[in-house]
């Protein structure tokens, strides 16, 4: 039942299922009328049982029905949220934000400076970090630019296909802070990257001494090129930016920097303007409907409303989802285990009737944040702010079963 | 590293502007400037990596703080930095800094809520630091610092906020008292059920 979004040519999902099991049955009958067997999707033969597949290989590859696709725009390429089940982002389909495109670094080369306010101004390879004891850490990393309202004709992807999800490995910062003697004098720390933009932010010390990490694994795995190979920062829960990647050079200070990132960009302008509220690191709780969707076309019947929430304050309590427009509101179940400052799923048994209907869920926290609607955002903030939105948003769906995006609930 | 200029100052100027709680995010930080707590089974030291050489912490670190630490020798004015924002910065942000391909770095009207150098960029040393760090895009970190400095008189100028004959160097450049510079307070949100 699902169209093609044609945009991404993407037919993965509901229509790869069809596709087998049209095939399936087409090979059925054929063996029925005669041994010979014709292709029917042009793609495999249709008895998989009369010939032997490929054998073992070096790298495996998805499924030829298979093909989800970030959407790379030149600054950035989005997560496909509508085509995953899971919690943990593949690592080829983690969300990219870069500010001077993916330098390629070699390894051999790759050195860590960590200076300023510390007893030993020291160098480290990245062997010297991976000989570190290690830890590994399951988070979200979320860009604070992760709102697209856009048309009825919007993706979850594109709405808000910014976020992503890792098993990271990597060196708790705190354990190599040590290492170079970190001087209690110092205040916030300087990452920066060894990309084209040698990308900068600020960092107050008591996250790099709470929960702050050095990574070099993505999933188990090297961290991709576009996530920051060799090393990167991580800092959980906070906005992807400060999560330098690349990183290059650590140095503490008893001030922030100001840096450009941390000024004229990733700030939010309040009350029209008059204030600008900085270094707004934490990502509030929010959640969003992945499944069902645009563009997919329902018939009337069971459906299980399926999606992600977050907060970067801790655990997600709770996700409610209302199928009436907000009218009335249902718990969720939530899968776990429910990790702290991590995506988590939650479903919910709907009963479609074939009546034209809105779907939408709101997280909370266990701070008791709950996520808002964008009319409460404006309200507390003002019309104009560009980052940190983290708004309520919807899933319609007509009596002619087309899910679209609430694009409605969005306008200012 | 080189003794940085005290912070006092810099405190001193955003606590005036801020509010309590502004005190307190300042306070909080500076509270817990503390050693990182180790493991229980960590050694004193891991013994890894190697001593970092001072030529080498003086190449990488390029940074520019508020209070000018890192401003290199070197000098340039508005009229000079004319010559290379046409040659190297006006294809992109706008034969007079108003914005094509990259954003507008000129304009002084805050209600417009563009966000421009005149409108919304606090300190005018963050100016040089991403000059120098990151542009032009096509050729990063290719400008002399008399290059950096006069595109700096340059946009500073074209945003009113410094005469058109004034010198940018690493004495007057941190003195520059940006439009923005009041408007900016540290983050309110705590958690808890109120959205802000």
């Amino acid at each position: 039942m699902t169209k093609p979004h044609t945009r991404h040519g993407d037919l993965r999902g509901q229509d790869g299922r069809r596709l087998t099991r049209r095939a399936l049955l087409a090979g059925a009958a054929g063996a029925v009328g005669a041994a010979t067997v014709a292709p029917v999707s042009g793609q495999q033969s249709v008895d998989t049982t009369r010939r032997a597949g490929r054998g073992p290989n070096e790298v495996d590859q998805r499924s030829s029905f298979v093909t989800p696709r970030r959407d790379p725009s030149t600054t950035s390429s989005r997560t496909p949220l509508q085509d995953l089940r899971g919690t943990i982002t593949p690592a080829d389909l983690h969300f990219e934000r870069h500010h001077g495109g993916v330098p390629n670094i070699d390894p051999a080369r790759y050195e860590l400076l960590i200076h300023g306010l510390v007893d030993r101004p020291t160098v480290f390879s990245l062997a010297d970090l991976q000989q570190f004891p290690a830890t590994s850490r399951t988070c979200f990393l979320e860009c604070s630019g992760n709102l697209r309202r856009g048309t009825p004709e919007t993706l979850p992807q594109m709405v808000c296909g910014l976020t992503s999800q890792t098993e990271w490995t990597g060196v708790l910062l705190s354990t190599v802070l040590r290492e170079v003697g970190a001087q209690p004098s110092a205040t916030w720390l300087l990452a920066e990257g060894q990309d084209a933009a040698v990308m900068t932010r600020s960092v107050p010390m008591d996250k790099a001494f709470d929960d702050a990490m050095i990574v070099y694994a993505q999933n188990g795995d090297a961290l991709m090129p576009g996530n920051g190979y060799p090393a990167r920062l991580l800092l959980p829960g906070w906005e992807g930016n400060a999560s330098v990647k690349w990183l290059r050079r650590i140095e503490l200070a008893d001030q922030p920097f100001m840096t450009r990132e941390e000024t004229s960009k990733y700030t939010d302008p309040l009350d029209g303007g008059n204030t600008v509220r900085q270094f707004s690191f934490v990502m509030d709780a929010r959640s969003i409907i992945t499944d069902p969707a645009y563009p997919r076309v329902i018939e009337p019947g069971w459906h299980e409303i399926r999606g992600l929430a977050w907060s970067g304050r801790g655990r997600i309590t709770g996700v409610e989802v209302s199928t009436d427009g907000g009218a009335t509101w249902h718990a969720a179940i939530l899968q776990g285990p429910v990790l702290p400052k991590a995506h988590v799923r939650f479903r919910h048994l709907w009963q479609w009737d074939g009546d034209p209907a809105e779907i939408m869920s709101r997280a909370t926290d266990e701070t008791g944040y709950v996520q808002p609607t964008w009319e409460a955002l404006q309200a507390a903030r003002g019309p104009g702010t560009r980052y940190h939105q983290n708004p309520i948003t919807s899933w319609t769906v007509g009596d002619d079963g087309r899910m679209l995006f609430g694009a409605e609930r969005l306008r200012s | 590293m080189t003794a940085r200029r005290s912070a006092h100052l810099w405190i001193t100027h955003l606590c005036l502007m801020t509010t309590a709680l502004g005190v307190l995010w300042l306070a909080a930080p500076a509270a817990a400037g503390q050693q990182p707590v180790a493991a229980s089974d960590h050694p004193a030291t891991f013994g890894l990596g190697r001593a970092a050489r001072t030529s080498e912490i003086e190449t990488l670190d390029i940074d520019v703080m508020p209070d000018g630490t890192g401003l290199p020798v070197g000098q340039g004015t508005a009229a000079e930095g004319a010559r290379t924002w046409a040659r190297a910065c006006g294809v992109c942000h706008g034969v007079e800094g108003e914005g094509s391909t990259a954003a507008p770095v000129v304009g002084r009207d805050p209600d417009s809520r563009r966000p421009t150098v005149g409108n919304y960029w606090p300190y005018a040393t963050t100016l040089y630091d991403y000059i120098n760090r990151a542009m032009p895009r096509n050729a990063p970190g290719t400008l002399t610092p008399d290059e950096v400095y006069s595109l700096v008189a340059w946009i500073l100028s074209k945003n009113d906020i410094i005469a058109t004959d004034a010198v940018m160097n690493a004495t007057t450049l941190p003195d520059v008292v940006m439009p923005a510079r009041g408007r900016f307070v540290p983050d309110d949100r705590r958690g808890g059920p109120e959205v802000r």
